[in-house]
Parts: C-alpha cells; structure tokens; sequence
C-alpha cells in the first residue's frame, strides 16, 4: 500500500516497495507557472536530501527540485522531455518527475503528511 | 527595495479582482500574471488583444522656449525635425556614450514635448533633465519646464487592439505607428507599444482610465496581460530591456540601435556623449548585441556566459526565456563583434553544460506594426 508523503518545499513523495515517486505540489506548479522545460536526473545518480535532483524551467525562470530524502535515482519521467506542460496539468500524476530508492526509510518520519502540508500552505 | 518603499499601482484593486499574481519589479509591486498564465496571455496579445497596466512607467512634460534644445542635448536626436503627434525612440547618454534610459518622446506642440520613461530610472531622468536645465540656465532667461505626469498608463496590444478601442468608444483611424496625440484633456494616445504588434499606449487620469478597462475588459478579445508575458513578448520581437541589454555601461553603437540616431545628427550633434560616440564608432564597438536561439528546448537566460568552439569567453546573454509564439527558447546578449554575425559557433554555459547557441536575426516574431 502506496503511503504519500509531502515536504516544505512543495514536493510529494508516493513511496511504494522502498521506491519513491517524487514530483512537485499543485500548489507548487501553480506557483511557477507554464513550465517549458524539465532538467531530468541522470539514472544511477546518487543523491543527498537537499541535493538538486532536477530543475524545472518556466516562460520566466529556472527553479530547482530538491531530493527530499537521500536515494539513488532509479527512473526520471521522460515523457517531460516531449511535454513538460505535464507537471502544470497532472503535477501529482503523470507529471511526476523521477522516482529514488530510498537510503534510509527512517527519513520519511520527518516529512508531512497531507493534513500537515495543506496546513503549510494554508 | 523593501516591502515598506514599494508603489503600488492606482488601479491595483482591479488586478486583485482579476487574480492577479504580484511581483517586485523597479520598486512597484507589479502583476506577473493572471489566471490564464504567461503562456496563454502571450498568444493572446499576438492573436487577439492584450490590456497592459504599465503604469509605473512615467510620463514627462517638457514644454517652453528651451524644450527643444534641452532634448537635444540629452538625446541623440532632432527635436526640431520631429512633426507635431510624431514620436521617436531616443536615449539619455552619458558623457561616456553610456544609454542612462530608453525613451519615447513625441511632440504634442511647437513647444510641448512628452516623454515616456522606464520606472527604474524615472526618478534619476527626471533629476538628469532638470540639472541640464540648470546648465542652460545661465542668465536666467531659459525656458522649459519639466513636469512629471500623474496618471494610469495603460498599453493594449494585438491586431484586434483597434477593434477593441473602438468598441469602448476611441476611435484610433488615421493614427498611424510611433504617432501620438491628446485625445482629451489630460489624455495622451500613441500608436505604439513593446510588444511587436499593432497597439496603443494611453496615458489618462485615474478615473478615466477605470471607465475605460471595465469597457475594454468586457469585450472578449481583450484579456489582462502581465509583466511575465510583456518581458516575453518583448523578447522575441527583439526589444531591449534598460537594466538587462542596455545600461549605462553600453553605447548605443554596440546595443545595434544607431538605427534611432540620425545621420546628420551622428556627425554634428552636440547631445551628451556625441565625442564619445563618434570615438567608439571610429574604431568599432568591441562587443555587439544578437539575438541568440539555443538548440533543443532549454531556455538560455540572463547572466549565462558565452563561449567560442575553443571554448574561449565570447560574451553573455543578458535576456533570455521561451518564446510561446516562436515555440522554440529565445535570448539576447553580447559577443565579440568578430563573431555577432550568423553561422558563428557558439556555446552557452547553463549550470555546467554547454548548449549550442545560433546567432538569430531579431526579432524571432515578425512586427506587425501599422506603418501606413
């Protein structure tokens, strides 16, 4: 059973297996606007919580995608590579953005959980 | 700037009840966009009609017997030459040639001159223009007044911009591109705008101005555009923003824009910076702005640095986003003059990566002004 995770800096984590999908916040894609371009992960890559993991590219401005928790990048969405405008229109769905098998589950404790991060937003 | 300095626009109540979404920009608190988003408000403007508060940019009187040679000290220009209603895009240079704003002044009488400056700098250009009234001033007998405007500025743009107008009433028939004139007391209509399109300026009392967006805002062709969209729009109809592609460190020569200074005027002017200038277009501007296309879809902004095959430093890009009507990244900058010209091979740095860049002629979007 999928259990969904959210962090501060408006990304949600759907963790599945040890696998984490990670993608941006609705609340977030609003935020940034028509999104025209996605800096995908490479495969393999092994990140820290609070690396850069990708950066996602508006008419106006480039903004980076935190890892929310340490991992090894195991899938990047590269439907996003053709249609980046996925993340504006489906940001909890199909415009995920790359999934990480996770070093350390314990990380997870500290992130939100969906009542708290609405909270966040109010 | 901080939040407690911050200028708001006179109709800001009407963006908040349009969704609007606020940014800092040259010290107003300015909307970016609208619900529709950049993307949607961009196309709009070029199919239909975009409506514009651009009314933190300021308008000057310049007026009396001395308003013509003060210009033409401050700007590269003949005010003499120009018509009554026509306008001209001129600067203010320094003494080093340096372009201290960008600005369009039209003639509104034999006497009367208005002048359409940036928001950043309207404060310093209006300092600038009454010290070199100063200057003149010697015996006391020299005559120009310069008086700041108050009023809401509004641009709308598009090939339905006309249609639009004339539907609220203001008919815009024989006006024809880069010509202005008062419509009513305390009104100013240009035929003009920065976004590559056919389209109006107007400059109008508060009042005015709200009777005249609840009759534009009513029709469908017109839609709220914001500041993210105008910098696009005028992005890839190749126009320069002052504080990004043309600032006081940049001559007029090396921005491509010696199309604004007349021949005659080049030779024999005595504007601020005419030694300067004919020194830098003796030997050459070093350095010269293009536009610029990345290959593939990643936007080149500003601040990126430029490269040669060899890797060697060629210059920067000091605009740069995605052009929603060119569908493809579109950016400005300086390179070496020796390579500011197409089939050039160069190369952007974007966090560490070197993405191909063409030199593309500007702008990426045809203009679509009305000329005649």
């Amino acid at each position: 059973m999928a259990k969904t995770y959210f962090t501060e800096d408006h990304e949600w984590l759907r963790v599945e297996g040890g696998i984490a999908t990670v993608g941006i916040t609705d609340y977030a894609q609003e935020q940034l606007g028509d999104l025209v371009f996605v800096e995908l992960p490479e495969l393999g890559k092994k990140l820290a919580k609070g690396d850069t993991a990708v950066v996602v590219e508006s008419v106006k401005a480039a903004s980076d995608v935190y890892a929310p928790v340490d991992g090894e990048i195991t899938e990047a969405n590269t439907a996003l590579s053709s249609d980046p405008s996925l993340v504006n229109s489906a940001a909890t769905g199909d415009g995920w953005l790359w999934k990480m098998k996770l070093a350390d589950e314990s990380q997870l404790e500290g992130l939100l959980d969906e009542t708290a991060y609405k909270a966040h937003i109010g | 700037m901080t939040g407690d300095d911050t200028k708001h626009l006179p109709l800001e109540d009407l963006h908040v009840a349009a969704g609007a979404r606020f940014g800092a920009f040259a010290g107003w608190s300015m909307p970016l966009t609208y619900p529709a988003g950049v993307m949607k408000e961009h196309l709009h403007t070029r199919e239909h009609a975009g409506l514009f508060d651009i009314s933190h940019m300021k308008l000057f009187e310049i007026s009396g017997s001395g308003a013509e040679a003060l210009l033409n000290r401050a700007c590269p220009f003949d005010a003499g030459a120009l018509e009554i209603s026509q306008s001209k895009y001129t600067f203010f240079l320094n003494e080093a040639a340096g372009i201290i704003d960008d600005l369009i002044v039209t003639r509104l009488g034999r006497q009367r001159f208005l002048v359409v400056a940036n928001a950043g700098n309207a404060e310093a250009d209006e300092k600038h223009l009454r010290q070199l009234a100063l200057d003149f001033d010697a015996n006391g007998e020299f005559d120009a007044k310069i008086e700041a405007l108050d009023r809401v500025f509004l641009a709308i743009q598009g090939p339905e911009a006309w249609a639009a107008l004339s539907r609220a009433g203001i008919e815009t028939g024989s006006l024809l591109f880069m010509h202005g004139f008062e419509p009513r007391e305390n009104w100013f209509m240009s035929r003009s705008g920065y976004t590559g399109e056919d389209g109006f300026e107007i400059g109008l009392p508060e009042a005015g101005a709200r009777n005249l967006v609840a009759k534009l805002i009513e029709d469908e062709r017109v839609m709220w555009v914001g500041l993210a969209a105008r910098d696009s729009l005028r992005l890839e109809a190749g126009l320069c923003l002052h504080g990004l592609d043309i600032t006081p460190e940049i001559d007029p020569a090396s921005a491509g824009l010696m199309w604004a200074i007349p021949k005659e005027v080049r030779a024999s002017g005595a504007f601020i910076g005419a030694d300067a200038l004919r020194a830098i277009l003796e030997r050459g501007p070093a350095q010269k702005r293009v536009g610029l296309k990345p290959e593939g879809r990643q936007p080149v902004r500003a601040g990126a640095a430029l490269f040669d095959a060899d890797g060697n430093p060629a210059g920067h890009v000091t605009s740069g986003g995605f052009g929603p009507s060119a569908a493809h990244p579109v950016a400005m900058g300086y390179v070496q003059a020796s390579l500011a010209k197409p089939g050039a091979e160069l190369f952007a740095d974007v966090r560490g990566t070197k993405i191909p860049v063409d030199i593309n002629p500007l702008p990426f979007t045809p203009h679509r002004y009305r000329k005649g």
